[in-house]
C-alpha cells in the first residue's frame, strides 16, 4: 500500500466493509416484504436489519467513503495530510462508534430505524456511538481545511483545485448540517436515553433531526459531484466544459442545502403552512445547481466524443468508454439522477408531497438518488481509487465491468415498482406487503417485482465486493498511476467570487437562521407535552 | 467569468422551469387554499384517556353540518374502528397519537398526516365516493408495524 494513501485506504475499507454487511440485509428485507419465506425471517429480524442497513448505508458506508475520498484528494490536489495523528484517532474514533452502535442495534435492543424518532427509544449507546462518529467526521473535516490552509499559504491567489473546492463546500454543508443533529442527540435523546430527562418533544426532535437530514443528502451528493466534475470528464478521455460554474455549484450548494428541511414534514402538525410554503421554495431553488452540473458534465463528455472523431449530433455518446467501470458507473449514476431528481421535485411539491409521503415511492426514490447517484459514483470511484491509493492492478475486471449494468437494471426493478406501489397507497417499512389479511393486495406484485431487482442487485454488490477483496488482497504490484484529474477548456488563472469561502459560510449561517429561527422558537414557546420512551421492539 | 452561450441559454431555461414549477404550486395553494395538514395544537399524552375530546374518540355530526373525526392511533390500531362517515360532507379530522408517532393515510385519497404524541394533527376531507377505504399507518411504531390498519367507511346519500 502506498503509504501517503494509507489513511484513505482504511476508511474506504471501512466503508465498504459496512456497505456488503448493508448490502445483505438489504435484500433480505426484499425478500421478507415480497413474503418470501426464508430461514430465520421474523418481524424482529426485519425491522432490526432496516434499522442496520439504514444506518450502515446512510451513515456508515457514506461518511467513511467520503472521509476516505478527502484524505486522498488531500494527498493527490495539495500533496499533504496537516496532522495525520489527529486523522487517525478520528478514525479510531469514528470505527469505535460505529461498532457500538452496531453492537446494540444486532442484539435487537435499538430498533428505531436510522431515523430513530422519539418517542421509540434505542439504547443509550445507539446515540453515543453514533455521536462519536459524527465527532471523528468533524476532525476529519479539521483536518482537511487545515491541510487546504497549509497549502494556501504556500500558493496565495491561486484558485484550489476543483476537487479541493467540491470537498471543501462538502464540509461547510456537513458543519451546518450536523449542528442541527448535535441538538437532537446530544441536546435531547442522551439525557432522555440516560433517564436524566423523563419526557421529549418529538416534533422538535424531528425538525433538529430534518435540519440534518436533508442536507445530509448533499453530504453525499457533493462528493460524487466531485467526481462527476474532477475525474468523469479525464476517464472519458475529454476537457472539464467549465471550471467556473463547477465553483459556482458547489457554493449554491453550501447556501441552499440546510434551509430546506420542512419539505421531510409537510404532514406534521406544529409547523405552520406558511414556514412550509417557505421551505417548498428554497427546496425548488436547490433544484438550480444540478440542472447546471447536468449541462456542464454531459457537454465535458461531448468534447470527449469529439476528441475522439465524433461528428454528428449524437454519435459522441457512442464513443464513450462504457466499458470502462468507472465511467458506466458514473453514466448510470447520472441517468438515474435524472429521474430521482424530478421524483425529488414531485417530494417538495407542497400539495403533491401528500400522494406520496411515507410510502414505498420513498424508498424507490431515494434508491436511485442515494443508492444509485451516490453509490454507484463510489463504487465506480472505488474501481478508479484502489490502483492508484493501493499501488496494485485492479483484478477480475470483466467482473467489474458487468457490475454497474447489473446495480443499474436490478435497481430499476426494484425502484420502478416500489414508485408505483407508493402511488397505489403501500405504506413503507412495512414487513409483509400483504399488511394483514388481504389488505394491499393493490401492491403485492409490485413488491414481488422490487424483490427480485433485490436479488439482482445483490449479485451486483457481490461482484463489487470480490473485485475489491481481490484487488486489495492479490491484484499485482504497479506504481501506482497518477490522480489524472479533467483539465478545464478554459483552466482558471484566477481568484473570483466563488472561491471565497468565508463569506459564502456566513451567508449560509444567516439562511439557516432565517429558515429555522422563527419556526422553532415559536414551537418552543407553545405549551407543549414531553412523551415518556416506549420500546415496542 | 465566461459562460458559453449554450450554457448560457441552458441555465436561463432551467431557472425559468424552475420558477414555473414554483408558480404552480404558490398559485394552486392560494387559490384552492391546498395546503398540507399544518395545524398547531398541543395535547397532554399522559392524560389523554381522560381527555373530554381524546378520551371518547369518535366521529360526531355537529348542529351546524360539520362531520368531526376524533382519531386516537395507538400501537398498533386506531380509534374508533371503522370510522363512518357520510359521503359528499366535509369531514375534519382530529388524530392524535397516544404512545409512539404514526402515520394515517386513507388509501385512494389525500388524506396523509402524522399522529404525534403531543400534538393535534388536522385536516378537512371530502369523500364523494361511497365504500370502504383502507387506512394505514406509514411511520414505523414497533414490531406489529404493517398489521397496523384501520377502516374507513363512507356512507352514500344522507340518512
Amino acid at each position: 500500500m502506498t503509504a501517503r494513501y494509507r489513511l484513505a485506504a482504511a476508511h474506504i475499507g471501512v466503508g465498504i466493509a459496512a456497505f456488503g454487511i448493508a448490502a445483505l440485509l438489504g435484500v433480505l428485507q426484499g425478500l421478507s416484504v415480497a413474503d418470501v419465506e426464508f430461514p430465520m425471517r421474523s418481524e424482529d429480524l426485519y425491522y432490526i436489519s432496516v434499522t442496520a442497513h439504514g444506518v450502515l448505508m446512510a451513515l456508515v458506508f457514506t461518511t467513511f467513503f467520503i472521509m476516505g475520498l478527502g484524505y486522498a484528494f488531500a494527498e493527490a490536489c495539495l500533496g499533504r495530510t496537516t496532522g495525520r495523528r489527529t486523522a487517525w484517532f478520528a478514525f479510531w474514533l469514528a470505527l469505535v462508534g460505529t461498532l457500538l452502535t452496531a453492537q446494540t442495534i444486532l442484539r435487537g435492543q435499538s430498533t428505531v430505524l436510522y431515523t430513530f424518532y422519539p418517542p421509540l427509544q434505542a439504547h443509550p449507546i445507539f446515540y453515543i456511538g453514533a455521536t462519536l462518529l459524527i465527532v471523528g467526521s468533524w476532525i476529519w473535516g479539521g483536518v482537511f481545511i487545515a491541510s487546504f490552509r497549509s497549502w494556501r499559504r504556500e500558493h496565495p491567489g491561486v484558485p484550489a483545485p476543483l476537487a479541493i473546492h467540491g470537498l471543501l463546500a462538502t464540509i461547510i454543508v456537513w458543519y451546518l448540517a450536523t449542528a442541527g443533529l448535535a441538538a437532537e442527540v446530544v441536546g435531547m435523546l442522551i439525557p432522555w436515553s440516560l433517564g436524566w430527562v423523563s419526557t421529549i418533544d418529538p416534533v422538535v426532535a424531528r425538525t433538529y433531526f430534518w435540519w440534518f437530514g436533508h442536507p445530509l443528502v448533499y453530504f453525499w451528493l457533493l462528493p460524487a459531484y466531485v467526481l462527476w466534475y474532477s475525474v468523469l470528464p479525464s476517464v472519458a478521455g475529454g476537457r472539464l466544459f467549465s471550471d467556473p460554474l463547477g465553483r459556482m455549484v458547489f457554493v449554491l450548494f453550501i447556501l441552499l442545502s440546510t434551509p430546506v428541511g420542512f419539505h421531510h414534514q409537510f404532514s406534521d402538525p406544529g409547523i405552520s403552512a406558511g414556514w412550509k410554503l417557505t421551505h417548498t421554495i428554497s427546496t425548488y431553488a436547490i433544484l438550480y445547481p444540478s440542472f447546471v452540473t447536468a449541462f456542464t458534465v454531459i457537454a465535458s463528455l461531448e468534447v470527449a466524443g469529439r476528441l475522439k472523431g465524433a461528428t454528428g449530433l449524437f454519435n459522441w455518446i457512442g464513443r464513450l468508454p462504457w466499458s470502462d467501470p468507472f465511467f458506466s458507473s458514473v453514466a448510470l449514476a447520472m441517468i438515474s439522477f435524472t429521474f430521482g431528481g424530478f421524483g425529488g421535485a414531485i417530494n417538495a411539491a407542497y400539495a403533491m408531497n401528500t400522494m406520496v409521503h411515507n410510502t414505498a415511492w420513498i424508498m424507490g426514490h431515494f434508491h436511485i438518488t442515494l443508492g444509485t447517484t451516490v453509490a454507484l459514483s463510489f463504487m465506480g470511484a472505488t474501481y478508479w481509487l484502489l490502483p492508484r491509493i493501493l499501488g496494485r492492478e485492479l483484478r477480475l475486471t470483466p467482473l467489474a465491468r458487468v457490475q454497474p449494468y447489473l446495480w443499474f437494471i436490478g435497481m430499476s426493478f426494484f425502484s420502478i415498482s416500489y414508485h408505483i406501489a407508493g402511488l397505489r397507497g403501500m405504506p413503507r417499512r412495512v414487513y409483509s406487503a400483504t399488511l394483514t389479511g388481504d389488505y394491499g393486495q393493490r401492491w403485492t406484485a409490485l413488491a414481488d417485482w422490487a424483490a427480485i431487482g433485490g436479488v439482482i442487485l445483490f449479485v451486483s454488490a457481490l461482484c463489487f465486493l470480490t473485485v475489491v477483496v481481490a484487488t486489495w488482497t492479490t491484484g499485482r504490484r504497479i506504481e501506482a498511476p497518477a490522480f489524472d484529474l479533467s483539465v478545464p477548456l478554459r483552466p482558471v488563472t484566477a481568484m473570483g467570487i466563488w472561491d471565497r469561502f468565508g463569506l459564502w459560510t456566513v451567508v449560509a449561517i444567516v439562511l439557516v437562521a432565517l429558515a429555522y429561527g422563527y419556526p422553532l422558537l415559536s414551537l418552543l414557546a407553545t405549551e407543549r407535552f414531553g412523551s415518556p420512551p416506549y420500546q415496542p421492539f | 467569468m465566461h459562460v458559453e452561450l449554450y450554457e448560457r441559454i441552458w441555465m436561463w431555461a432551467a431557472g425559468a422551469l424552475i420558477l414555473v414549477f414554483l408558480g404552480v404550486i404558490l398559485v394552486t395553494a392560494g387559490l384552492h387554499a391546498t395546503a398540507p395538514p399544518s395545524h398547531i395544537e398541543t395535547v397532554d399524552p399522559a392524560t389523554l384517556e381522560t381527555h373530554p375530546e381524546f378520551g371518547t374518540p369518535a366521529v360526531t355530526e355537529m348542529p351546524d353540518g360539520r362531520v368531526v373525526a376524533v382519531v386516537v392511533a395507538s400501537m398498533f390500531m386506531y380509534s374508533p374502528e371503522p370510522m363512518e362517515v357520510p359521503a359528499g360532507r366535509p369531514v375534519t379530522f382530529r388524530i392524535t397519537s397516544s404512545d409512539v408517532i404514526h402515520g394515517f393515510q386513507i388509501g385512494g385519497t389525500n388524506a396523509n398526516a402524522m399522529a404525534i404524541p403531543g400534538y393535534v394533527s388536522q385536516f378537512t376531507l371530502r369523500f364523494d365516493t361511497p365504500g370502504e377505504y383502507l387506512i394505514t399507518c406509514n411511520e414505523y411504531c414497533g414490531l406489529m408495524h404493517h398489521a397496523m390498519v384501520g377502516t374507513l367507511i363512507v356512507r352514500g346519500g344522507r340518512p
